[in-house]
């Protein structure tokens, strides 16, 4: 009979051989331990994808006609295959028509104004019922627009510090290269010659009275209102 | 700009009646499209093959054949559509580019007969997309390489008016360009070959003298062999010398591997020499001996083999090293553990550690001499654990360093590819911004230029200018101009910022009413500053600091405000006036557009506001209309 004095290191070498048998039985399947599901987990949605209403029903809600909204959307779907434009990819395309500056502020506002129902994508009906204002609005409608757009929180009034980043977005587009040098206080001053023009009342907030009778007084404006009618 | 993005243009367009109720200045007219047309299909027949496409697509990118006036040539009247006569395959690729502004190369596709079509139609390679971009280089680069090996063949003639110099250097490193040089090529492989013979035969025990023991033959035939290795000896220090002294750059040569190994080679000899037969040092005396086999390498100057593998070694190093390092590893972790198993055993051959070591790399690697074995039962199981791990260890980084060499190999060019793509694209990307800008800027001039040759009816010369501008770019620059109005500055170009700045520093801020010293001072920097970079006599320049100061001032002048919205409106009229007054040289101000790239014109801005502003008028009636000339 086979006297075997398990001493310290034999108990140890015998350990050892067990857990190998243990890790191998494992590897064949044959010994269940537990093991974190997070297979399914991994299923992500899918690209969400989003398909616009009827031609008729754009052409009946917009005032473009049907051709035009071909041609608009030939355009948006080219970019945007998904057929929603989320905010990053707007601040891209929109990044490439100004080169020499940074136009994620001002693409930021711009987005928000664009997403009327603020679900954070601009899908092609918001797109082209921006588009029907601006393009083919009244100059009543397209102040509004404007006036939602400086107005980044929707309350009604835009206050000084709204108007002030709204600048700051604008000049930082043009970039650094400009001629005279840009300088820090020139948005501030530019709010200043701003609400000087449009707050009437002197109560430091501009409404959208204000706004609307101010512009619709000034030809320059009027005048430039009617400039982008025949983008299309 | 990208085909998809200019989609987007007329939404960019429509957002900008954001910035107009911010704007205090007029917005320039918008460009508007002489003949617009409905979009239209064309039909583009490629050898049978018909594609069709919007006419919008192919407009896109107005500097190639399809987008441009020269397709007209391929225009058949008959079937109302334009025939190529090219390859239909291919065309794909090309017309994909305008779709989706990305070039693509096809992997079955010849390198060069893609090459061709692509000039054909005048689309530059540089613009493929980053996908494809690896694919098409590593191909042109194969191809150029099989052109120039071709080339190379040819290449066998003598290069008059070489010095004698660069002929033996040309000898020694291409054996087969001349006779001489393949001569000497074969003599010292012979001569190599004899030294490393006979440094192994001279160990061989040959015959032995009776009454004493076997004496190698390198000590019975001493003169023999000594007069032998002097004779190679002698033989490698001449072409030592004569590859030094034909060397282009002795410095380089000599810390070149090569070199060092011929070096070792030969001075065991030498010190031997010098030597005496010292009972002290006689023993480096033997150890330097063992320098000599080092002639063996001198062969891989013989063999292309033998340099590959060097390389192969040389890239592999980490790997190598990272491979001795989990060796030594597992080699102590096992010593260690046979040592305290057999520690109990009694006669164990395992008497410490490092005793252990032989035996542990031994097992592992499957040798087994039986030298040392282990006799407990925890000795053997931990015994055969080395073993089966040692098969594992050292089997597994054979493939695993063939893979890493290959890997490695390729993966160094990738990473220099990469990294010269990187610059590549990001230049591609620089050039493009400032191309566009650029445009921006030169679209400007054209177009005030414009307005100028309008008024002078030169109908010829303004059709000219505008040619090169596609609407779609007219657009974009009416855009931009449009923002430029709006926060009333405009953008230059990086060194006339850098300039400008510079000026701005120097400038003390004026008080508040524009003084008559100070206005001349400053006119006086920027005057002399500037006229030093101009062509064009800067007459306007003096109006440019008043330019600048009512910027400055408009937020403490009340009028300030009118007066930047009469900056504007009033001098429209001035400055065709001025404009007018260089008539006499618009046709070649045309043709020297050297001079012109270096202008760009602005808007002066009399300050006919400010009281002391007055004083000035009688003494330059002139300079107040005439346009400002700045440099880009």
């Amino acid at each position: 009979m086979l006297t075997m004095n398990l001493e310290g290191l034999e108990m140890i070498a015998v350990l050892v051989v067990v857990v190998v048998f243990v890790k191998v039985l494992e590897q064949f399947g044959l010994l269940e331990t537990d093991y974190d599901d997070s297979v399914e987990d991994e299923l992500e949605l899918s690209a969400v994808r989003h398909r616009p209403e009827g031609l008729e029903q754009l052409e009946a809600q917009t005032r473009f006609s049907r051709k035009e909204l071909q041609i608009l959307y030939r355009g948006f779907k080219n970019e945007c295959p998904s057929g929603v434009v989320n905010e990053d990819t707007f601040k891209d395309i929109y990044a490439q028509f100004f080169p020499q500056g940074d136009a994620s502020t001002y693409a930021h506002f711009l987005f928000n104004a664009f997403d009327t129902d603020h679900n954070g994508s601009v899908s092609f009906e918001d797109f082209v019922m921006g588009l029907s204002i601006l393009l083919r609005g009244t100059v009543q409608e397209k102040l509004i627009w404007a006036f939602n757009l400086y107005d980044i929180n929707k309350d009604g009034y835009i206050t000084k510090e709204e108007m002030l980043d709204i600048m700051k977005a604008i000049y930082d587009m043009m970039g650094k290269c400009t001629y005279p040098v840009l300088k820090e206080e020139t948005p501030r001053q530019h709010v200043e010659v701003f609400f000087q023009k449009m707050d009437k009342n002197k109560d430091g907030v501009v409404t959208i009275d204000e706004f609307i009778d101010c512009c619709q007084n000034d030809e320059n404006i009027m005048r430039s209102m009617h400039l982008f009618e025949n983008v299309l | 700009m990208a085909a998809g993005v200019a989609a987007w243009l007329p939404f960019a367009r429509a957002a900008a009646i954001g910035w107009m109720p911010v704007a205090n200045l007029p917005m320039p007219v918008a460009p508007t499209e002489k003949n617009k047309r409905q979009d239209e299909l064309i039909v583009l027949n490629v050898s049978g093959r018909r594609y069709q496409t919007w006419r919008n697509t192919l407009d896109r990118y107005p500097d190639t054949l399809l987008g441009s006036s020269e397709k007209e040539f391929f225009y058949n009247e008959d079937t109302k559509e334009y025939f190529f006569d090219r390859d239909p395959d291919v065309f794909r690729s090309v017309l994909n580019f305008y779709r989706t502004g990305k070039l693509h190369y096809p992997r079955y596709e010849c390198i060069s007969s893609y090459d061709e079509e692509l000039a054909f139609f005048g689309i530059v390679p540089e613009i493929i997309g980053d996908c494809c971009y690896e694919e098409y280089k590593d191909r042109k680069r194969e191809n150029a390489e099989r052109l120039m090996d071709d080339q190379e063949d040819n290449k066998d003639a003598k290069l008059p008016n070489m010095t004698f110099r660069e002929t033996m250097w040309r000898a020694f490193e291409n054996p087969h360009t001349s006779t001489m040089a393949l001569v000497f090529y074969y003599v010292t492989g012979f001569f190599i070959a004899v030294s490393v013979i006979t440094n192994v035969v001279e160990t061989v025990p040959c015959g032995s003298v009776p009454n004493m023991k076997e004496v190698p033959c390198g000590e019975r035939y001493t003169v023999a062999f000594f007069c032998m290795d002097t004779a190679c000896v002698m033989i490698f220090t001449v072409e030592y010398l004569m590859r030094l002294f034909a060397a282009p750059n002795r410095y380089r040569f000599m810390r070149s591997v090569m070199s060092i190994i011929d070096v070792v080679a030969i001075l065991p000899y030498y010190i031997g020499l010098v030597m005496t037969d010292n009972e002290d040092v006689s023993g480096a005396f033997v150890t330097l001996r063992v320098f000599r086999v080092f002639r063996i390498f001198k062969f891989s100057r013989h063999s292309q083999g033998l340099r590959i593998l060097g390389y192969t070694l040389k890239s592999c190093a980490s790997e190598l090293g990272f491979l001795l390092f989990s060796l030594t590893m597992a080699i102590i972790i096992f010593a260690t553990v046979m040592f305290y198993a057999e520690k109990g055993s009694s006669s164990s051959k395992f008497t410490s550690i490092p005793a252990s070591f032989w035996y542990t790399i031994v097992t592992m690697t499957t040798l087994g001499y039986g030298d040392m074995v282990p006799k407990t039962i925890a000795g053997k199981i931990f015994g055969s654990i080395c073993s089966l791990s040692g098969v594992l260890v050292i089997a597994l980084p054979v493939p695993v360093i063939v893979s890493n060499f290959s890997r490695i190999y390729h993966q160094n060019q990738r990473a220099d590819k990469r990294r010269a793509q990187k610059k590549a694209r990001l230049a591609r990307i620089r050039i493009s911004k400032t191309g566009s800008s650029s445009a921006l800027l030169h679209s400007k001039r054209n177009g005030l230029f414009n307005e100028a040759l309008e008024l002078t009816g030169s109908n010829e010369d303004e059709k000219h200018l505008s040619k090169s501008t596609s609407l779609i770019e007219s657009q974009h620059h009416h855009l931009l101009h449009c923002l430029e109005k709006t926060t009333n500055h405009e953008f230059v170009d990086e060194q006339y910022y850098q300039q400008s700045y510079l000026e701005a520093g120097l400038q003390n801020y004026p008080s508040r009413s524009p003084s008559l010293s100070s206005q001349d001072g400053v006119t006086g920097t920027c005057c002399s500053r500037r006229s030093k970079k101009h062509h064009h006599t800067p007459l306007p320049n003096s109006s440019a600091p008043a330019h600048m100061q009512p910027l400055k001032h408009s937020h403490s002048h009340p009028q300030g405000l009118q007066e930047l919205s009469t900056i504007h409106i009033q001098p429209l009229s001035t400055s065709r006036s001025s404009l007018n007054m260089r008539i006499e040289e618009p046709a070649p101000l045309n043709c020297q557009s050297s001079q012109i790239t270096t202008a760009i014109i602005t808007i002066p801005t009399p300050p006919v506001t400010t009281p002391e502003g007055e004083a000035h008028h009688p003494t330059t009636p002139s300079l107040q209309n005439v346009v400002k000339v700045s440099a880009l």
